[in-house]
C-alpha cells in the first residue's frame, strides 16, 4: 500500500498500448495535464502490421502513489489496451535518438568532431561551419554528448524521445 | 445488403439506439441534426422530449438514469448546442451516470473551416466525458452507437458523446448489429477471492466496525443495494451513506447512522473518525467526505471496493483493495463471512455501539420550529413535514435537488428506504439540476410523485424547464425553499469571511406563483408555520405541475458542519458552537 506521506520521487517509463485512432494521443496527454502529472518525454507511433495499434511510451516523475494513480488512469481509457511500468516490472531498455547541430570552425570544430567519434554520432550532414551529429542510445548519454558540445558550438537539438522495451521473453 | 443500403445514416442511428432499448430522447433541434429530426418524425418506437435549453436535456436524462438504471439519451444540434450540454455531460462524469449525448455537427468536408455552428465538440468534452467519438463514415455509425451504449454503462459509468457529422446522417451505409465483445474495455468485475477472504478476516477481527457505502452500490442495481443489506444486517456493523448513495440502505434502520460528511451527522463522522475497521463500498473517498486527509480515519485498517481502480489508493491509502462491481463484491463477502468460522469480538463491538449511541444522543440533527401561528417556518422542518406527509400517502416517491443549504437539508430529514429515489448532483454540485433531473425521473415515472427540492436561486437555473413540464404534462413539483439568499454562500461568508454578504442575496426575486401561473403551473406559497401543511396537501393534490415557494427563516445554518480542512471530530454542532469551535485554518479557508 502506497503511502501518501512517501514524498520520494521517482521516474517511471510507461508503456501504453492503445487503438490507433484520432483523438487517442490527446485523451493520454490531457490526462496528464488535466490531473497535473509531469511528462517528461513521449513517443508514440504504429506498431502492428495492420497499423491498428500504436504504441505510447511515456517518461514521467511522481511520487509511487501518482504513478500508481497514472497507471490506473490511462488504463480506464477506452482505447487503451494494455499499461506497462517497465520501470516496476524488471529490466529494460530504453534509447533514443538525438540530432545535434553544432556551428563554429577551427579547433573548437576539430574537438567536436573527436568527442563525436568517441561517442559513435554519425554525422549526417556537413557544412564548412557546421555539423548535423545523430546519436542513439539512453537519454543520459544523449545528455552527456549535448552538454559536452555546448562549449563547442552547439545551435540546436531535436530528441525522440525514448522507445523502450522490458528485456528478455516478456512483452506488453 | 442492397436492401439494406437504403437507410440513411439518420435511421441507422434510431434503428440502433432502439435495439439498445431507448425509449425516449432529451433534445432540442437545430440545422446539423435536422435529419435525425426528420427520421423522428417518420417513426413512433421513440419518443422524443423537447427540452427548452440543451443543458436541461443532459439533466433530464441524469434524472431518468439514475431513476431507472438505464442509460439516458440526449440529442442536441453542432456548435451552441453541443456546448450548452457540456455542464451536463461533466455533472455525469463526476457522478457517474450513464449517459449518450448525440451531438449534431458541420459535415465532414467543412471540419475545420470555422463552419457555421462548428465547435470542436470531441476537443471540448473529452474531459467531460468517459469517452467520445468522431463519426468519420456512415458505415461505422452503427458499431459506434452500440460500443458508446456498453461504455456509457460498463464499469464505472458514465457520459459519453456521439459526434455526427450531417452528410454521415444523410448519407446510406449497412446496418451493423452489437458486436458481443469490445476490443480493448473490459472492466473488471468479479473480485478476487484473495482479496474477498483477506477483508472477511480483517473484518471479522473488528472491535469498532464500520461500513461506509456509496453510490457505486446504487450504480450497480437493486441486487447490490438487498446485498448490502443483508450484510449490514447479517454483521451488526454501523453503516452510513454517503450523499450519492443514499437510499442503498434503509434510513430507518437501526444500524443506520445517517449521511457522513461535510453536512453528515455527529454520531457517523465520529464512527468513521474512531472506528478501527473500515469496510468503504463504492464510495471514492472524496474530500466532502473525508474532511482534513492527514486527519481522516487514522486509527481504521481499510477495506476498499469500487469497479473504478483508480479510485484506490487515490486520496486514502487502504489495506485490502477490491477492483469489483459492488454488488458482486457484497454477494462474495456474504458467502464467505458464513464460510469464515473465526469468531467476532462482540463484547468489543457491544462497547462500541454504546459509544456510537451517546453520539446519537446528541441528536445533531435537532431544531426548534416555534409552533405559534405566524411563525416564520424552519427549512429543516419544512422537509419534515413535507417527508411525513407524503409518507403517509404510500406513493413511490423521487426526490430530486438543486444545490445549496436546501441539499444539504434534503439529505438530512428526508428519508429513503430504497435505492434510486434520489438525485441530486453530488460531485460536481450543479445549481439548476433539479428541475431538468424531476422532469426527466417524472418521464421514467408518470404516475410516480416527483418533488425538486430547491433554493430560489438554483431553480431559476433551469427555470425555462416549466415550460417542458407543462408541454408534457409532467406534474413534477417544485418545493422551493425561500430563505431569499444563495444560503450555502452566506452561510460561508458568514462563518468564514467576517459576515460580508458579498452578492449572495437574491434580490428582485420573481413572484414564483405568478411565475407558475405564466408556465400554466400550480403556484402556491406558504409565509407561516400555519401555513405549511395545507400547501404541502395541496401541492401534493394537484394533477399539474407545481411551485410551491415556501418562505423560510432567511439566517438559518446548515448544520453539522465539519469546516474544509478540518478533520472529523471538529465538527460544528450549532450555532452556539460556532465562535467557540470554528475549527478554520488558513489552509482550510484556500479549500473549496
Ligand atoms: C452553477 C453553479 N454556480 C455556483 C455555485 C456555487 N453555489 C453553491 S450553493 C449556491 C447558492 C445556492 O442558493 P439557493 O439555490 O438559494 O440554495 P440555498 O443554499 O439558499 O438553499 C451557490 C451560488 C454552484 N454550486 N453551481
Ligand atoms: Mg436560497
Amino acid at each position: 500500500m502506497p503511502s501518501p506521506t512517501d514524498t520520494t520521487q521517482r521516474s517511471a517509463t510507461i508503456s501504453v498500448l492503445v487503438d490507433n485512432e484520432s483523438g487517442v494521443l490527446a485523451r493520454v496527454i490531457g490526462l496528464f495535464s488535466g490531473r497535473g502529472y509531469n511528462i517528461d518525454s513521449l513517443t508514440v507511433a504504429p506498431v502492428d502490421a495492420e497499423g491498428r495499434l500504436s504504441r505510447i511510451n511515456v517518461v514521467t516523475t511522481g511520487t509511487d502513489m501518482v504513478i500508481e494513480q497514472i497507471k490506473a488512469q490511462l488504463d480506464r481509457l477506452v482505447p487503451v489496451h494494455r499499461v506497462s511500468d517497465l520501470s516496476l516490472e524488471g529490466p529494460h531498455v530504453a534509447r533514443e535518438m538525438a540530432l545535434v547541430k553544432v556551428v563554429g570552425v577551427g579547433e573548437k570544430r576539430v574537438e567536436a568532431l573527436r568527442i563525436a567519434d568517441t561517442f559513435r554520432a554519425r554525422v549526417v550532414d556537413t557544412t564548412v561551419e557546421s555539423f548535423v551529429f545523430e546519436l542513439t542510445g539512453a537519454s543520459d548519454k544523449l545528455d552527456a554528448f549535448i552538454e559536452l558540445m555546448r562549449e563547442l558550438g552547439l545551435a540546436e537539438v531535436s530528441r525522440t524521445g525514448i522507445a523502450a522495451l522490458a528485456r528478455g521473453k516478456r512483452t506488453i | 445488403m442492397t436492401a439494406e443500403l437504403t437507410q440513411t445514416g439518420a435511421e441507422i442511428l434510431l434503428r440502433a439506439l432502439k435495439d439498445q432499448g431507448v425509449e425516449v430522447i432529451f433534445g432540442y433541434p437545430g440545422g446539423a441534426v435536422l435529419p435525425i429530426y426528420d427520421a423522428l418524425f417518420n417513426q413512433n418506437a421513440i419518443r422524443h422530449v423537447l427540452v427548452r435549453q440543451e443543458g436541461g436535456a443532459v439533466h433530464a436524462a441524469e434524472g431518468y438514469a439514475r431513476s431507472t438504471g438505464k442509460v439516458g439519451v440526449v440529442l442536441v444540434t453542432s456548435g451552441p448546442g453541443a456546448t450548452n450540454a457540456v455542464t451536463g455531460l461533466c455533472d455525469a462524469l463526476m457522478d457517474s451516470i450513464p449517459v449518450i449525448c448525440l451531438t449534431g455537427q458541420v459535415p465532414t468536408h467543412l471540419i475545420g473551416n470555422d463552419a457555421f455552428q462548428e465547435a470542436d465538440t470531441t476537443g471540448i468534452t473529452r474531459p467531460a466525458t468517459k469517452h467520445n467519438y468522431l463519426v468519420k463514415r456512415s458505415e461505422d455509425l452503427a458499431r459506434v452507437v452500440h460500443e458508446a451504449f456498453y461504455v456509457a454503462r460498463s464499469g464505472r459509468p458514465g457520459p459519453v458523446v456521439i459526434d455526427l457529422p450531417k452528410d454521415i446522417l444523410i448519407n446510406k451505409a449497412p446496418y451493423e448489429e452489437a458486436a458481443t465483445q469490445h476490443r480493448s474495455y473490459r472492466p473488471r468485475t468479479e473480485p478476487d477471492p484473495v482479496e474477498i477472504s483477506r477483508a472477511v478476516a480483517l473484518l471479522k477481527s473488528a472491535k469498532r466496525p464500520m461500513i461506509y457505502a456509496g453510490g457505486g452500490v446504487i450504480n450497480s442495481g437493486p441486487a447490490a443495494a438487498a446485498a448490502l443489506t443483508k450484510f449490514a444486517r447479517m454483521t451488526g456493523f454501523p453503516i452510513t451513506n454517503t450523499l450519492m448513495g443514499l437510499g442503498c440502505y434503509p434510513a430507518s434502520d437501526p444500524q443506520f447512522l445517517g449521511m457522513l460528511g461535510m453536512h453528515g451527522t455527529y454520531e457517523a463522522n465520529l464512527a468513521m473518525h474512531g472506528c478501527d475497521v473500515l469496510l468503504n463500498v463504492g464510495a471514492r473517498f472524496d474530500d466532502r467526505v473525508t474532511g482534513r486527509l492527514n486527519a481522516f480515519s487514522q486509527g481504521s485498517r481499510k477495506i476498499h471496493v469500487d469497479i473504478d481502480s483508480s479510485s484506490i489508493n487515490k486520496n486514502v491509502p487502504v489495506e485490502v483493495p477490491i477492483v469489483a462491481d459492488a454488488g458482486k463484491a457484497l454477494e462474495a463477502l456474504l458467502t464467505e463471512w458464513t464460510a469464515n468460522r473465526a469468531p467476532v469480538d462482540s463484547q468489543a463491538q457491544g462497547a462500541w455501539w454504546r459509544q456510537i449511541d451517546q453520539w446519537r444522543a446528541k441528536d445533531s440533527l435537532k431544531f426548534v420550529q416555534d409552533m405559534k401561528p405566524g411563525s416564520i417556518i424552519k427549512p429543516q422542518y419544512a422537509i419534515q413535514r413535507l417527508y411525513e406527509i407524503t409518507k403517509a400517502m404510500g406513493k413511490e416517491i423521487f426526490i430530486t435537488t438543486e444545490v445549496g443549504q436546501h441539499q444539504m437539508w434534503a439529505a438530512q430529514y428526508f428519508k429513503f428506504e430504497l435505492p434510486n429515489r434520489w438525485m441530486t448532483s453530488g460531485g460536481l454540485g450543479t445549481m439548476g439540476y433539479g428541475l431538468p433531473a424531476a422532469m426527466g425521473v417524472q418521464v421514467a415515472h408518470p404516475d410516480a410523485l416527483v418533488i425538486d427540492i430547491a433554493g430560489e436561486a438554483s431553480i431559476l437555473m433551469n427555470i425555462q424547464e416549466m415550460g417542458t413540464l407543462s408541454q408534457y404534462r409532467l406534474p413534477v413539483k417544485a418545493f422551493i425553499l425561500n430563505n431569499q439568499y444563495m444560503g450555502m454562500v452566506r452561510q460561508w461568508q458568514e462563518l468564514l469571511h467576517g459576515g460580508r454578504y458579498s452578492e449572495s442575496y437574491s434580490a428582485a426575486l420573481p413572484d414564483f406563483v405568478k411565475l407558475a401561473d405564466a408556465f400554466h403551473a400550480k403556484g402556491l406559497r406558504a409565509e407561516t408555520v400555519d401555513q405549511l401543511d395545507d400547501v404541502i396537501h395541496a401541492m401534493l393534490a394537484c394533477p399539474t405541475a407545481v411551485i410551491a415557494d415556501i418562505a423560510v427563516d432567511p439566517k438559518e445554518n446548515c448544520f453539522p458542519m465539519i469546516p474544509s480542512g478540518a478533520a472529523h471530530n471538529e465538527m460544528i454542532l450549532g450555532p452556539e458552537h460556532e465562535a467557540s469551535d470554528a475549527a478554520v485554518s488558513d489552509q482550510g479557508l484556500a479549500l473549496v
